[in-house]
């Protein structure tokens, strides 16, 4: 799908939202859920930009770490891969504290989140790393560049291109995750939503305008991944045009 | 007092497992020196252009660059295999051309040719892309410096490959079955590149080639592999005209009818 479309798809979403919001039965929500959409959002964006580094460390650490690096890395993307978000939400919030850890629900919704999707992007920035012809690594030893030249400038930008789909995916997981918050306490959309219902059985308002925003929240993230794809590899597209 | 020689390999093996690749192969190659290296595949030409552009470890004997061990160094009076660095400052002399041209996506013609002496040599900006332009002007190139590979043709890039490796300025070249992956259109303007290489710039050439007619008028000697050795080696005149071994005479046979 081209961004055009996207884009559309986003501007109808936004337009019905607004368009709803002149009722009064869908306006009375509104400020309410945006309340919690925001929180949504900075945990989603927090999340995110833990799991990119979290991603990457455990994928470089894998591929060309020291032994031990390499095990701390690997333990590190099991355990969190293999293991549901929910449990390590409840881990991070309800388990640490008996061992005297204890950290407020919104640092351990990004933290729970951030590790557990960086684990998923490590695979990805692994495969992307990997994914890059050998002849890439042969000519650059043939110029005598030292193993982080190599991984800096020829490596990492081809993986960089390779990686940008996949972790859209994966930051739209993310966002989707997030409505587990809930269950430490935080006020997120998804909880707002089941709050407000529970008091006024508004179920159809509610739902819809709660449907739209994550509809447009998750549209967002992946016109911006295309974009980003589009400028990263616009010399290589710009020879395949020609 | 005869000169050291630029490469010398001293009886160099490669296995992988139980197969044999080369063979205690022992070589010396004189500054200035242009070898061709032919051979049916598998007989380990390739092998050898990768173990001395360090591609590939070696699993017994030396390779010495200009009197110096590449794959080793000396400690306490003994030869012991070379650390990183060692191996960085002695291969700093060597570049090396691909059959699959390996030009970087990502970065203009330009850009391919100005990476490695910016990163590697620390060379000024300004300075690289002098440099650069000019190979490019050599090549043929000039108008093409701000083009991608991907809209380059495979002879123009593997002109912009030639240039980018004469950019480290190498006083040994290698060049690895450089014309193979071209329309045969395409083989022409390579060679021409090379030809002029050999003749304008003080380089040490080593290829591998299966374009015979170019190996006989370009090289100072052809050196036969047969399944890890060489099975025969001299001038082209002597190698390609009055073959001594069988071995040779079958394979240049068949590569004639073939083409």
């Amino acid at each position: 799908m081209g961004i055009r479309t996207l884009v559309g798809m986003l501007v109808v979403a936004l337009a019905v939202i607004g368009l709803l919001a002149t009722q009064t039965s869908y306006s009375l929500f509104l400020p309410g859920l945006l309340e919690g959409a925001l929180l949504t959002i900075e945990i989603a964006l927090l999340g995110s930009v833990l799991a990119v580094i979290m991603g990457v460390l455990a994928a470089l650490a894998r591929l060309y770490g020291p032994a031990p690096l390499r095990w701390v890395a690997t333990v590190y993307v099991e355990i969190f891969r293999g293991t549901s978000a929910l449990v390590q939400l409840f881990w991070l919030f309800f388990v640490l504290p008996q061992f005297g850890i204890l950290m407020d629900a919104f640092t351990v919704a990004v933290l729970a989140l951030g590790l557990n999707v960086g684990a998923y992007g490590s695979e990805v920035v692994r495969g992307a790393i990997l994914a890059v012809a050998p002849g890439q690594w042969e000519a650059s030893i043939a110029l005598n560049m030292s193993r982080a030249q190599m991984l800096r400038r020829i490596i990492l930008p081809q993986a960089f291109i390779a990686m940008i789909p996949p972790w859209g995916n994966l930051f739209i997981e993310l966002l989707k995750s997030t409505a587990l918050v809930s269950l430490i306490t935080l006020t997120d959309l998804a909880f707002k939503a089941q709050q407000m219902n529970q008091s006024t059985l508004k179920t159809v308002p509610i739902f819809t305008l709660v449907l739209l925003i994550y509809l447009a929240m998750s549209l967002v993230i992946t016109i911006g991944m295309r974009f980003l794809e589009q400028r990263a590899s616009a010399g290589l597209s710009r020879g395949r045009a020609a | 007092m005869t000169e050291k020689p630029m490469v010398r390999f001293d009886n160099v093996s490669k296995r992988y497992g139980a197969l044999t690749v080369l063979d205690g192969l022992s070589l010396d190659i004189a500054r200035g020196e242009k070898v061709s290296i032919i051979g049916p595949s598998g007989s380990g030409k390739t092998t050898v252009l990768r173990m001395l552009m360090t591609l590939e470890t070696i699993n017994d004997g030396v390779i010495w660059v200009e009197g110096e061990p590449l794959t080793h160094m000396e400690k306490g009076g003994k030869l012991v295999p070379a650390n990183l660095a060692h191996i960085r400052r002695v291969r700093a002399k060597i570049g090396m051309v691909f059959q699959s041209f390996n030009l970087f996506p990502h970065m203009t013609a330009l850009q391919n040719c100005i990476e490695a002496p910016i990163t590697v040599l620390g060379m000024k900006r300004k300075d690289a892309e002098e440099r650069a332009a000019e190979l490019l002007n050599m090549v043929g190139l000039s108008e093409k410096k701000d083009h991608y590979p991907s809209q380059l043709s495979g002879g123009q890039q593997q002109r912009v490959a030639i240039a980018r490796a004469c950019a480290m300025r190498p006083k040994i070249m290698l060049f690895d079955e450089v014309t193979s992956a071209l329309d045969p259109e395409l083989v022409g303007e390579v060679l021409q590149v090379i030809r002029q290489l050999g003749r304008e710039h003080d380089l040490t050439m080593l290829m591998v080639t299966h374009q015979m007619g170019f190996a006989k008028e370009f090289s100072d000697r052809v050196c036969f592999f047969y399944q890890g050795k060489i099975c025969e080696q001299g001038p082209p005149g002597e190698l390609f005209g009055a073959p001594k071994n069988e071995r040779t005479r079958q394979f240049l046979r068949a590569v004639l009818e073939a083409g």
